[in-house]
């Protein structure tokens, strides 16, 4: 399988994301720039964390018209799988490729740290080597992070088993005191509802090295290629 | 026709004036006495330290690199370049954008030099946050780091905060940037060939800062509101652009020289390039992109709008270094030539509007400031610590310490950092000092700033060189071997002989004790007129050191590791309590004398942590300092992922109990080990001649229990401590 | 040339973690009369366009776009 890690100007986890694929897991991996429009040859797409266009407007909205997303809608009508992560995540919300929205951390201010995460649903292409109910330990760094959508489109989610993530405790348990941004629900993570197209607030490419103070994060790569053997 | 006003008005003096006559043979025009008024400011030109700055050691145990604009040393194949600087001024007239450009502007001097940028460490100080002024400026600063480094993807692993009453509406705002350089890549900030080509990139040219440098750090602070639109706003978005399309430029092997354009802006990057070059440049101010409309030559050339960039390339790349910064969204344009006169020409719709031998630009005149010692310094530094009162509940005192402004966690500040963009953050803020792996190395770099502005004020010479085997006892309780300083140094108006004496002394003790540990300063600068009407600071020599890990598994953590380990003292605790954060929190004096310094005991510490590691023989170190030995034990218990306890019972016995846990002795450090390793850590101790004490262990249980005579000095339930330690600054901040 | 105000706002329904905060940092400096704040956004925008009707048109048609998320935002403009 070929990978691709879309840069956009004011991305900054791109090369993060690169050195995981190819140092860490020794895949095969190539840069697309945000004008680019041709993904042929690519089977999986990360939409890296960092401040795409400055965030100016709001986080993600003005990545949303850059040329590669014309071509990045029909690769995922076609079923390539596509991994936003961060800024990646929040591009992918106004292009409407995800439900929802992101508001302001609730306590308003940016937050870098390790949080724990429940695995939510472990039948998808990004979290098939997860256990059930699985907790692991990635950081999150944004600033708006706080998942919000209406009640209707948060049933939807829920009976499709589009929540991937939620902020937890070390033991699993869910409630506010662990939820870092005032995200609905604990929502950290959720997929579309064909399963092919994933948007996470933790940064998993920060936790995939020994070194690096966790490697929970390396599974959700892992995963990936584990989806694309089999 | 240039009056008195004008020169006067743009910060020269009459003598200044008269030189610039004799230099020219003819009057300026108004944009030459521009020119000359900004690269002959301290901030440029540093006509006032200039004499002392040449005494910086440049050599050291690694091979170092002095560059223009930044320094650093050399490692294998790799140039790890690092420059600290201050952005005081800017950031007490609008603290966000402050402090957000000083960010912007020491991450382009890195990056200049073809480094990438990897991390950011900020050495900040500010008024007592009781006052509401202060506050402000503390948000504010913090709120403008983290928008622009997080933003500009540069992580911020470290620093260090203090508060002190002499930085009252002074605040402090130094940046260090650290970079990582293949050796033969490194660029210079230099115009050369004749008939290169002289690009300007980056954003576009407004009236913004007009005069900053030369305004705002030359002069004392005045109530002076009307100062405001001066300041330089910052664009992270821009800045990231920025490094990506000079990073790509470079990459093409055309690009000659390299300049930002920050303090100073185009006069500083035109003749500062020349003069590197010894060569001339011209250009033609109708070719640079601008912002607002009807701006004057002189406001040309002294704009400091922020993320532009001077570069001098090859004739045959231009095209090619044009097209990667427009692929990139920014302005490229060729806006003049290198000409072989060794003039800067400035033309402005075909008429010359300066013409300046770019020597003339570069050699600031040097002056011979008198000094003094101030006269209260005697009565100051006496202080006869029997006489204190002993406090009657030490746990209460320690709760105390572990909530005050100085010594309370930073957690509040760091979380919102961006500290873990580019994967290369080992260890977590808030233990020490930052360290980052070096990615296809089996190496890591240390990084940490350190001053302790209470000492230096006490004793500048002495708080200098404590500051220098602070920084170093952190790097080597790391694991790592100290390589090189940069040093940021803040001081009141120099033209006031007590505040130059301070200067003077801190800069010689600064050189003395970088020369004994064999480390050299590669880069630095320097911030004069900390002070207004009512304070003036606390001379602030702030010092940023890189050390070097030679195998990642030496890196070292503070924190206790396993029940049993013996927690053990390595070097000697003295009855000394001047200028420490107990006596000023506990007893609110601040005075007498830093503690002692012995070079020789410092660098024996250093050799046995060092040997201990590299032996592997322990589980954790943390150094002492602010707060002695209790509070390097509470960091020990706390700073890991879960808390462990410690059962002292063996500290030494015929101190008093205040000296014995809070007093601030040099060359110390608490390490923990398995007891079978304790034998060799004896030895090693014993070849180099330091103390050695076993005074107790780890516990599982979360208490930091410290007995004298049997007695509980200290009987401390950690969760609720740390609950307090972790949360205090941020309670401080929404009083 | 038209000058044209827009200004968008979180919808009712969406929590305002910002406007909470100023909220109550109002509060505390006494401005005990303020009962709920809002922060939002105001852009300035000028158009090289005569007809007013035509200008609304187009201007809807940039808030839905880009200048506002319809999910969590409501604008309104005027033309000057």
């Amino acid at each position: 399988m070929k990978w691709g890690v879309v840069i956009f100007p004011g991305s900054n986890c791109d090369q993060d994301c690169f050195y995981v694929i190819k140092d860490v897991l020794g895949e095969e991996v190539r840069y697309v720039w945000h004008k680019e429009t041709d993904l042929r040859d690519l089977d999986c797409l990360i939409l890296p964390g960092g401040f795409s266009y400055g965030d100016y407007l709001r986080a993600g909205a003005i990545a949303c018209f850059s040329p590669v997303m014309e071509a990045l809608v029909d690769f995922a009508k076609k079923g390539g799988l596509i991994m936003g992560i961060c800024n990646g995540f929040q591009i992918l919300l106004e292009a409407g490729l995800l439900p929802g929205a992101m508001l302001r951390n609730k306590n308003i201010h940016f937050i870098c740290k390790y949080v724990y995460l429940r695995v939510e649903n472990i039948h998808t292409p990004f979290t098939n080597l997860f256990k059930e109910g699985q907790v692991v330990r990635i950081p999150i760094a944004h600033n708006e992070g706080n998942y919000y959508i209406e009640d209707e489109g948060l049933v939807e989610l829920k009976n499709n088993k589009q929540i991937i993530f939620r902020y937890s405790d070390e033991e699993g348990r869910l409630a506010p005191e662990f939820n870092p941004n005032g995200a609905k629900e604990f929502i950290a993570g959720i997929i579309n509802k064909e399963g092919n197209v994933l948007g996470m607030m933790p940064h998993p490419e920060r936790a995939s090295e020994g070194i690096l103070n966790s490697q929970d994060g390396l599974l959700v790569f892992k995963s990936i290629v584990n989806w694309f053997k089999r | 026709m240039i009056t008195e006003e004008i020169y006067r008005g743009l910060g020269l003096s009459k003598e200044e004036y008269q030189k610039i006559l004799k230099l020219l043979g003819r009057e300026p025009t108004l944009t030459e006495l521009a020119m000359f008024s900004v690269e002959w400011s301290e901030h440029c030109g540093y006509p006032r330290s200039r004499a002392y700055l040449k005494l910086l050691p440049r050599k050291g145990k690694f091979k170092p690199l002095v560059g223009e604009d930044a320094g650093g040393i050399i490692l294998e194949d790799l140039a790890i370049v690092f420059k600290m600087e201050s952005h005081n001024h800017p950031s007490y007239v609008e603290p966000r954008q402050g402090a957000a450009t000083g960010v912007g502007g020491i991450i382009r001097d890195v990056f200049t030099t073809g480094a990438r940028p990897v991390a950011l460490l900020d050495s900040l100080r500010f008024g007592q946050l009781t006052k509401p002024y202060n506050q402000y400026l503390f948000r504010g600063v913090v709120d403008g780091i983290q928008s622009y480094g997080n933003c500009v993807g540069v992580p911020t692993v470290g620093g260090e905060i203090y508060f002190d009453p002499s930085y009252s509406r002074n605040c402090l705002v130094n940046v260090m940037c650290v970079g990582i350089a293949p050796k033969d890549k490194l660029m210079r900030a230099q115009a050369k060939g004749e008939g290169n080509l002289i690009i300007y990139a980056g954003a576009s040219t407004g009236r913004d800062g007009i005069g900053g440098c030369s305004i705002l750090a030359s002069k004392e602070f005045k109530e002076d509101e009307e100062k405001r639109p001066t300041v330089q706003i910052g664009d992270p978005f821009t800045e990231k652009c920025l490094i990506e399309a000079t990073l790509e430029a470079i990459a093409t092997q055309g690009v000659v020289g390299i300049k930002d354009m920050g303090a100073a802006g185009l006069t500083c990057a035109t003749s500062e390039m020349a003069s590197a070059g010894d060569t001339g440049v011209e250009i033609d101010l109708d070719l640079v992109p601008r912002r607002e409309e009807g701006m004057l030559a002189w406001e040309v050339m002294m704009s400091e709008s922020q993320e532009r960039m001077l570069l001098c390339v090859k004739k045959e790349k231009a095209r090619e270094i044009i097209d990667i910064y427009r692929k990139w969204g920014l302005n490229c344009v060729i806006i003049g030539k290198v000409v072989k006169t060794k003039e800067v020409i400035v033309k402005e719709k075909g008429e010359i509007v300066a013409k300046l031998k770019a020597k003339d630009l570069t050699s600031a005149p040097l002056y011979n400031m008198p000094y003094q010692e101030p006269e209260y310094l005697k009565e100051i530094n006496k202080l006869d610590i029997n006489s204190l009162p002993l406090p009657e509940d030490f746990n209460q005192v320690m709760l105390k310490l572990l909530s005050s402004e100085n010594l309370s966690s930073r957690n509040w500040v760091y979380e919102q950092y961006d500290y873990m963009v580019q994967t290369n953050t080992v260890l977590l803020p808030g233990l020490g000092s930052a360290v980052l792996r070096i990615k296809g190395k089996n190496k890591a770099l240390a990084l940490t700033t350190d001053c302790n502005s209470i000492y230096c004020y006490l004793d500048p010479f002495v708080g200098a060189q404590i500051a220098v085997s602070e920084a170093c006892r952190n790097l080597v309780s790391v694991g790592a071997e100290p390589a090189g300083v940069t040093d940021c140094l803040n001081f009141g108006n120099p033209e006031k002989p007590d505040r130059f004496w301070y200067f003077k002394n801190c800069i010689e003790g600064l050189i003395s004790a970088c020369k004994f540990f064999n480390i050299p300063v590669v880069s630095g600068n320097v911030s004069f007129y900390n002070e207004s009407p009512q304070t003036v600071i606390k001379p602030t020599p702030a010092i940023g050191m890189v050390g070097i890990i030679k195998d990642l598994k030496f890196i070292k953590t503070p924190f206790f590791k396993k029940e049993g380990d013996l927690i053990v003292l390595l070097g000697e605790t003295l009855p000394e309590l001047g200028g420490s954060e107990y006596l000023k929190e506990i007893h609110n004096q601040v005075r007498g004398k830093p503690p002692a310094l012995d070079l020789n005991k410092e660098l024996s510490l250093q050799k046995v942590v060092l040997a201990a590691i590299e032996k592997d023989l322990i589980s954790s170190c943390v150094d002492c300092s602010e707060g002695g030995v209790s509070l390097a034990l509470f960091e020990g218990c706390v700073t890991g992922r879960e808390i462990k306890g410690a059962f002292i019972d063996n500290l030494e016995f015929n101190l008093r109990e205040d000296f014995l846990l809070f007093s601030e002795s040099t060359a110390r450090v608490i390490i923990s080990l398995p007891k079978n390793n304790l034998s060799e850590i004896e030895k090693i101790a014993k070849k180099y001649r330091l103390p050695l004490r076993v005074i107790g262990r780890v516990i599982k249980e979360p208490k930091l229990v410290i007995l004298k005579d049997k007695f509980a000095l200290i009987d401390l339930d950690l969760e609720r401590a740390f609950r307090l330690w972790k949360k205090s600054l941020e309670l401080l901040i929404t009083a | 040339m038209l000058e044209v105000e827009v200004y968008v706002s979180l919808k009712k329904t969406v929590s305002d973690p910002q406007g909470l905060a100023v909220k109550r940092s109002l509060e505390s400096l006494g401005y005990s009369e303020v009962k709920e704040v809002r922060v939002g956004k105001f852009i300035q925008l000028r158009l090289d366009l005569e007809d007013r009707e035509k200008a609304s048109q187009r201007i809807e048609e940039m808030c839905k776009k880009l200048l506002a998320n319809p999910i969590i935002e409501d604008f309104t403009f005027k033309i000057k």
